[in-house]
């Protein structure tokens, strides 16, 4: 099999497939419309698969490497590749398309080929994301998926959508403009937007603290880190489950993984000056946020602070620079996108019967829905960091890599796993337990075939990942070490020169 | 004697064309009938046409002057003629139905549009400040006349009476700052007023004030702050059409004086330019973009979104250097491209007894006809320079022409400027994608017009995917231009 040209096939099957759909919609039966997108998504998701079991893991450099000069004029190249932080995500997001498509079966009935298509399109741009090794490249991708995800929101979305999706793509744009600015700086200092020329731009302190900046607030945005989330809760209460589930299982993954491509490598002195920064940010996310959640009435926006609190670890563990904590910032990463991706179709579930998302409105689910129930409190509790579960293995790694570096940071950090259990043990409680509250919950049918395969598969990921997380740690291992290779060839400053 | 004047001919032959066959578009229009009044509409195609062919049989080669250096036909001008040739023909394909509907196709309308081509050709190619200042005149009484066209609309009338004398007095300033520079240096033509600022220290007061005067006289021509006020009202009282004339091919003419007056003629007197440019620039890119927000009129809105896009050119020019030149040119010509879309799309929504006016005519345009929809999608996101988007490239290009100059703040407070505008062409798209519909009729669009239109905007995006031959052109333009 040839594999040259694999990651522009991943990239641009669904993007071409998603298009044919745009194409076809007027002429498409919802029901044919559905069926297509989702023999596309399966094939999206075979062709990203030999990325994986072809991929040489004891190496971290960049392979499938594909190169051609697209605009000369200014140096910007169609260079793709992958390396072991890449691999994973890329995977995630081809699966959780596969998922949403799978998911929005009954749920969308309005323009359902444009619906679907719009997730192909998206899938495609974010693989781009992950595979682009030109920034220019890069930035593209980066602000072309923003479009199908306004869409989503502003089309599909809850009541108040319009104000959620221009919040949604304000925000985002501000950050990546000031990302362009930094990327335009370190091509006139390069002459390239090769991203391997910026890791070896030699740039002074002043300069790598601006340009983590610039590119810290669009990263930032996108995870989101504490002040900068605010756009997060509207966006996820008002999307659709299946813009929630690729919001929150790889989009939010977009920030943490630009962290690791641009900001550190680029500017590592500077990353290592704003260490004490990004840990504060980190923390206030992980505990604040976490208090926040457990008030929250609406379930959506509860998980959505959740995801918040969980990607608090994943900026912590980056920014202990030892391979434990980035490891585990990555397991992070990927068991996130399995469980918010479950809690927001379990939610979904529950707002296709009743549409409503208020907690108050339920109680007492699990006489009416016990296979659902049995899911849903697996679910809550691999999200509260069960030992077993996926979401132990990354928390518990961040904060030994913190126990590493500062005994208090670590003792904050662990705080979050009482809170955690707090506000989604709480939650369950409310939803499925106690009284049956009205008529409406006792003749509530219990989840379909369809419902339980997603549900299931997403529950045995998180069981694989939480029981063995070496299937991950194997993948990044070889890129870990190189990385902190790189970062730390540049020596830790302690005060700041001011002469560039 | 005779063989020079008959290489000065030569290359002046696209204007002599243009020139005749405007005169002969006049005459034929007075002996037919008004049913067929498509022959018009031929010949001014057919003028376009033999203008670009023209224009092409030189095209690229070096430098060459005609009538002792007054005129000059060089990379810059061919490639602007080229497009200006491109952005009339579009117009006169977008406006017909719509001025067919009101009464307006008439041959007056040909023979004006296709003389104030001439004017436009003729800044672009002059390289004397008197020939400039003809070229100006032409276009500029072509455009007055024309925004009155509509003569009984009463809107229509105040605003070209508003314009004109704006406009006399903006000619009345250039031609003042030019006789000043004159005075100064005692010639008309560029490159002898360049060599004589660059060898003979003289009189730098009224050079300065002769400076001053040119720059607002090609500030308000540009429409930049703070010599604006001429362009939301302009745009809002006369048709349509002409609105998208005003605001496309001209602009294109103007950048080309404004380039060969201050980057050739005064190109030592930079640093006192630049400083103006700079202040016109931040202005217009900041009450450009904030002031649109507020408009709920849509070509109110586009005067406001083309204010700050002539801040972002004068940005690029500023830059002082020829990758900056290159850059502004690349803006200019891709927002002459994506304005025609977005005027082509108002007057598409226009019928009979009804005027695409406010924003609220946009709502629900998505479930009206997607196709239009989707071409205004990518029309507004080049404007607000989202990529894959040629709009992109252009804000791109500029900004990196402006911090390799230097200007690091002011990239990142015309960023952030660009975000302030990303929020009322988002506006646009959310009326259009996430509202019910308010106007039920059906959008009739003649055949070839859709094609057209489709092309058209479609260019955007697909010039976005591989701007490279684009980006070249432009900068092997500026670069055979000024060396």
């Amino acid at each position: 099999m040839n594999l040259t040209h694999i990651l522009s096939y991943s990239i641009w099957t669904p993007v071409f497939l998603g298009g044919l759909i745009l194409l076809l919609s007027s002429k498409l039966s919802n029901t044919q419309a559905k069926w297509l997108s989702l023999i596309s998504s399966i094939i999206s998701f075979l062709i990203t698969l030999p990325l994986y079991s072809s991929f040489d893991f004891s190496f971290g450099q960049f392979q499938f490497q594909e190169f051609f000069h697209w605009i000369p004029a200014f140096h910007i190249n169609y260079h793709l590749g992958v390396d072991g932080f890449a691999i994973p995500l890329i995977l995630l997001t081809s699966f959780t398309t596969m998922i949403v498509v799978i998911a929005s079966w009954t749920s969308i009935e309005d323009r359902v080929a444009q619906y679907m298509a719009a997730f192909l399109i998206m899938s495609g741009l974010m693989i781009g994301v992950f595979s682009a090794l030109d920034a220019m490249l890069y930035y593209i991708f980066w602000e072309a998926m923003l479009i199908p995800m306004f869409l989503v929101i502003g089309i599909w979305g809850g009541p108040n959508r319009i104000y959620a999706t221009i919040k949604f793509f304000l925000y985002t744009v501000l950050g990546s403009l000031l990302m362009l600015v930094a990327f335009i700086y370190l091509y006139l200092h390069t002459h390239s937007f090769e991203i391997v020329n910026f890791y070896n731009a030699g740039l002074g302190l002043y300069p790598q603290i601006l340009i983590f900046l610039a590119l810290f607030m669009a990263f930032a945005v996108k995870i989101p880190m504490w002040p900068l989330h605010t756009w997060l809760p509207d966006a996820h209460v008002e999307a659709p489950t299946g813009g929630s589930v690729v919001l929150a299982a790889v989009m939010l993954k977009l920030g943490a993984y630009s962290f690791m491509r641009f900001a550190m490598p680029i500017a590592p002195e500077a990353a290592f000056y704003l260490k004490d920064f990004m840990v504060t940010l980190s923390l206030i996310a992980i505990l604040y946020i976490a208090l926040i959640a457990i008030v929250q009435k609406d379930m959506k926006k509860l998980i959505a602070y959740s995801s918040i609190s969980h990607m608090g670890f994943v900026t912590l563990g980056l920014f202990m620079f030892n391979a434990i904590g980035i490891e585990g910032a990555y397991v992070q990463m990927i068991s996130h996108g399995f469980i918010s991706a479950a809690m927001f179709l379990s939610v979904g579930v529950l707002y296709d019967r009743l549409h409503t998302r208020q907690i108050a409105d339920y109680g007492g689910v699990i006489h009416a829905m016990p296979t659902f129930a049995a899911f849903a409190v697996f679910f809550a509790m691999a999200n509260c960091g069960l030992p077993g579960t996926s979401g132990f293995v990354g928390e518990f790694m961040v904060i030994m890599s913190a126990m590493q570096n500062n005994f208090w940071i670590a003792l904050i950090a662990a705080t979050s796993l009482i809170f955690g259990a707090a506000y989604s043990l709480w939650m369950v409680k409310r939803v499925f337990y106690g009284e049956v509250r009205n008529q409406k919950i006792k003749s509530l049918e219990d989840i379909s075939w369809r419902e339980f395969f997603i549900l299931s598969v997403l529950a045995i990921l998180i069981i694989l990942i939480g029981v063995y997380p070496k299937i991950i740690t194997d993948m990044t291992n070889a890129t870990t070490v190189q990385f902190l290779e790189h970062i730390h060839l540049m020596k830790p400053v302690t005060s700041l020169p001011m002469d560039i | 004697m005779n063989q020079f004047i008959q290489s000065d001919i030569s290359l002046i032959l696209p204007e002599v064309f243009v020139l005749s066959m405007a005169m002969i578009v006049l005459m034929t229009d007075l002996f037919i009938k008004p049913s067929s009044r498509w022959i018009i509409f031929a010949l001014s195609q057919l003028t376009l046409l033999g203008g670009a062919y023209l224009t092409s049989q030189h095209f690229n080669h070096e430098t060459q002057f005609a009538f002792s250096n007054m005129f000059v036909r060089d990379g810059l001008a061919d490639l602007l003629k080229m497009m200006s040739y491109m952005g009339t023909s579009l117009i006169f394909f977008y406006s017909r139905s719509y001025m067919k509907d009101r009464d307006l196709y008439r041959g007056e309308y040909f023979s004006l549009v296709l003389f104030a081509l001439l004017g436009m050709m003729i800044m672009i190619s002059s390289h004397n400040m008197l020939l400039v200042y003809m070229g100006l005149e032409l276009l500029s009484l072509c455009l007055y006349s024309l925004t009155a066209l509509d003569r009984d609309n009463q809107k229509a009338t105040e605003s070209a009476i508003k314009y004109f004398v704006l406009g006399a007095l903006a000619s009345g300033l250039l031609l003042y700052g030019m006789s000043m520079i004159y005075g100064a240096t005692s010639s008309l033509d560029l490159s002898v007023i360049a060599a004589s600022l660059l060898n003979h220290p003289m009189d730098h007061a009224i050079l300065v004030l002769g400076l001053v005067f040119v720059v607002a006289g090609l500030a308000f021509k540009l429409g930049a702050v703070p010599f604006q006020m001429w362009v939301p009202d302009v745009y809002e009282g006369s048709p349509s059409s002409i609105a998208m004339l005003i605001s496309s091919v001209p602009k294109l003419a103007a950048f080309a004086i404004t380039l060969r007056l201050l980057g050739d003629g005064l190109q030592s007197m930079m640093v006192d330019w630049k400083q103006m440019m700079l202040i016109m620039a931040i202005l217009s890119i900041g009450i450009g973009n904030i002031t649109a927000i507020a408009q709920t009129n849509i070509k109110r809105m586009y005067a406001y979104s083309t204010i700050s896009h002539i801040g972002f050119i004068l940005f690029g020019l500023m830059s002082g250097s020829l990758n900056g030149y290159a850059s502004s040119l690349f803006y200019v010509v891709s927002y002459m491209f994506m304005t025609l879309v977005s005027f082509a799309v108002l007057m598409m929504m226009s019928s009979k007894n009804f005027d695409c006016q406010t924003l609220e005519d946009f709502k629900g345009l998505n479930k009206r006809n997607p196709w239009y929809a989707f071409l205004m999608l990518i029309t507004m996101l080049s404007m607000a320079g989202i990529p894959p988007t040629i709009g992109f490239y252009a804000k791109f290009m500029v900004l990196q022409a402006a911090l390799d100059a230097g200007f690091a703040g002011f990239v990142v407070y015309a960023v952030l400027m660009a975000l302030v505008g990303m929020f009322y062409y988002m506006r646009i798209v959310k009326l259009m994608y996430f509202d019910e519909p308010k106007l039920k009729n059906n959008i009739e669009v003649p055949i070839d017009m859709q094609w057209i239109l489709s092309t058209n905007a479609l260019a955007l995006l697909v010039i976005g995917l591989v701007p490279h031959t684009f980006m070249e052109a432009t900068t092997q333009a500026v670069a055979l231009s000024f060396h």
